[in-house]
């Protein structure tokens, strides 16, 4: 198991990847950015209005965890006495599932909720003039 | 204001069960490239197959006319049966893709130009994932077919057998020389395993033989030792596919899939190697190469100890073996996935206690929801190049004969 986000390597160049209204609230927009062995893919996703953008390569195994699932987090609910009451969406998160084998990733964080040190590396994503720019 | 050049968007922003297994395998390839992988010879010995896809082809090669007509009038009459009759496929394992979020677990339900059949549509996909994954040989299993052993009537499991493995040695093993199979025995009936060893076992592609997913009998019976040594005469291994079952009497308590399938597979295993090995099978035939598929690795060192720790006080009751337990255990094979990679100690130690470098054989498991990438074997920090390529390929060559 390993994680991607190290935080290393300074941003290169900053890509326009298109119109701020092209990705609406829990929406997302997956491009590859560069050509040859520099090309690295990055997931950028809306939530609550912000934007935030991962590499495409999910902690555990590598897949493409940018391009799985977008799904609120699944709370178990208990009562005052702790018994179960069944599970519920929380309907103010949304998470990123790895369609490879289910890893889960706060989108605000890029990390697991259970094991937080395995995160997506994450990518520098801005809005401006009503553009959406990325730096990687 | 345009997107910049050097911006391309995915075609597919969501893989669905529809994407392409290239598509979903493509970061795979990094993979290829980091580790050289294209450099080594690659084994995958556990993956699987979509026989449901093709099951009305499947089922005309039933040999009893009286149980053909009754496929044929579940197919035709019950309106969800049309590839499932006479199929013991539990409900439970349609939780298996974590509602949705692992699509190719649920479906691959790909474009397949030009595949006039079910068998050509197989071996596209099949061929599609190991390239992706850089695999050159692949032992291909099917998938609900490996429950067969928990079928509730023996002689529908065995037919069913019987002619999947037929209809598998016929339509897919001629199409792909890079594909080989262990073929499943019908294990309630003795006399049926013998049956299928003598009519497979010299077809090409036919590596050795399997026991699916059955954990009630026991597999020290007198009546399979005749399959045994003709296994071992003939040089072919045995493997124990593990399946889950959550109506077992322990995981029957479980309320969650992951539950079940973390205990079942492992029980599965545990139950036929605990047998297997105080009842001295390996004494009995030291030849007969045996490997467990599917179950992972870390119950292994747990059942080594224990299973030592108990054959010291009670020798008596393993009076076949001439040396503890682990021992026998360590000179069988395992395959890998899938990996319990959570805590690198504990794995370091679970590869040294079955001797990895000369036990492990590398399997991917697609396109089950657990499967393991190549790199996944690559990448572990403490095993060197030699260790890496016998358990990603040459171990395999060597239990195979490839």
């Amino acid at each position: 198991m390993t994680t991607t986000l190290d935080g290393s390597a300074p941003p290169r160049r900053t890509y326009d990847v298109g119109a701020s209204d092209e990705i609406a609230e829990r929406g997302r927009l997956v491009v590859t950015l560069g050509e040859g062995a520099d090309a690295v893919t990055v997931g950028v996703f809306r939530f609550r209005g912000r934007l935030h953008a991962y590499e495409n390569r999910c902690a555990h195994q590598g897949g493409p965890a940018c391009q799985g699932r977008i799904v609120s987090r699944v709370r178990e609910r208990l009562d005052d006495a702790q018994r179960s009451l069944g599970l519920a969406f929380e309907d103010d998160s949304m998470h990123i599932v790895c369609p490879w084998h289910g890893f889960e990733y706060d989108v605000t964080t890029g990390r697991h909720p259970g094991r937080p040190d395995y995160a997506l590396r994450p990518v520098t994503v801005g809005e401006e003039g009503g553009r959406i720019r990325v730096s990687v | 204001m345009t997107i910049d050049d050097g911006v391309r968007r995915l075609p597919t922003q969501e893989i669905t069960t529809h994407t392409d297994s290239r598509e979903i395998l493509a970061n795979a390839a990094r993979d290829t490239e980091r580790y050289g992988l294209d450099e080594y010879f690659i084994v995958d010995v556990d993956s699987h197959h979509v026989e449901l896809d093709s099951w009305p082809e499947i089922l005309e090669y039933l040999d009893s006319p009286v149980l053909k007509d009754t496929a044929h009038q579940m197919m035709r009459n019950w309106p969800q049966a049309s590839h499932l009759a006479l199929h013991n496929h539990p409900p439970g394992l349609t939780m298996q893709d974590v509602s949705g979020r692992i699509p190719h677990q649920a479906s691959l339900a790909e474009e397949t130009p030009g595949a006039a059949s079910g068998a050509e549509r197989d071996v596209t996909l099949v061929r599609r994932a190991m390239d992706a994954m850089s695999i050159d040989l692949q032992v291909v299993f099917p998938q609900p077919m490996l429950e067969t052993g928990l079928h509730p009537q023996p002689q529908v499991a065995s037919a069913l057998l019987q002619a999947y493995n037929r209809w598998f040695t016929s339509q897919i093993l001629p199409r792909e020389p890079r594909v080989r199979t262990m073929l499943g025995l019908p294990f309630e009936d003795p006399d049926a395993c013998l049956a299928t060893v003598e009519e497979f076992a010299d077809h090409p592609g036919v590596i050795g033989f399997l026991v699916t997913s059955q954990r009630h009998a026991g597999v020290h019976r007198n009546a399979y030792m005749p399959l045994y040594r003709m296994l071992e005469e003939r040089g072919l291994p045995i493997g124990f596919h593990a399946g889950p079952n959550q109506a077992d009497s322990m995981t029957s308590t479980m309320n969650r899939f992951l539950s079940a399938h973390a205990m079942s597979f492992v029980t599965c295993n545990m139950t036929h190697m605990t047998n297997w090995v105080i009842n001295g099978i390996p004494e009995r035939f030291p030849g007969l190469k045996t490997i467990w598929i599917e179950s992972g690795l870390a119950w292994v060192p747990f059942m080594m100890q224990r299973l030592d720790h108990e054959y010291y006080m009670r020798q008596s009751d393993a009076p076949l073996l001439t040396k503890p337990p682990s021992h026998y255990m360590r000179e069988m094979y395992y395959t890998s996935q899938p990996m319990e990679w959570t805590d690198d100690a504990l794995l370091e130690a679970t590869l040294r206690a079955i001797d990895a470098p000369n036990s492990l054989m590398y399997s991917s498991d697609w396109p089950h929801w657990d499967f393991d990438v190549p790199g996944r074997i690559a990448s572990l920090p403490f095993l060197d190049d030699h260790a890496k390529r016998n358990i990603l390929g040459e171990t395999a060559r060597k239990v195979f004969g490839l």
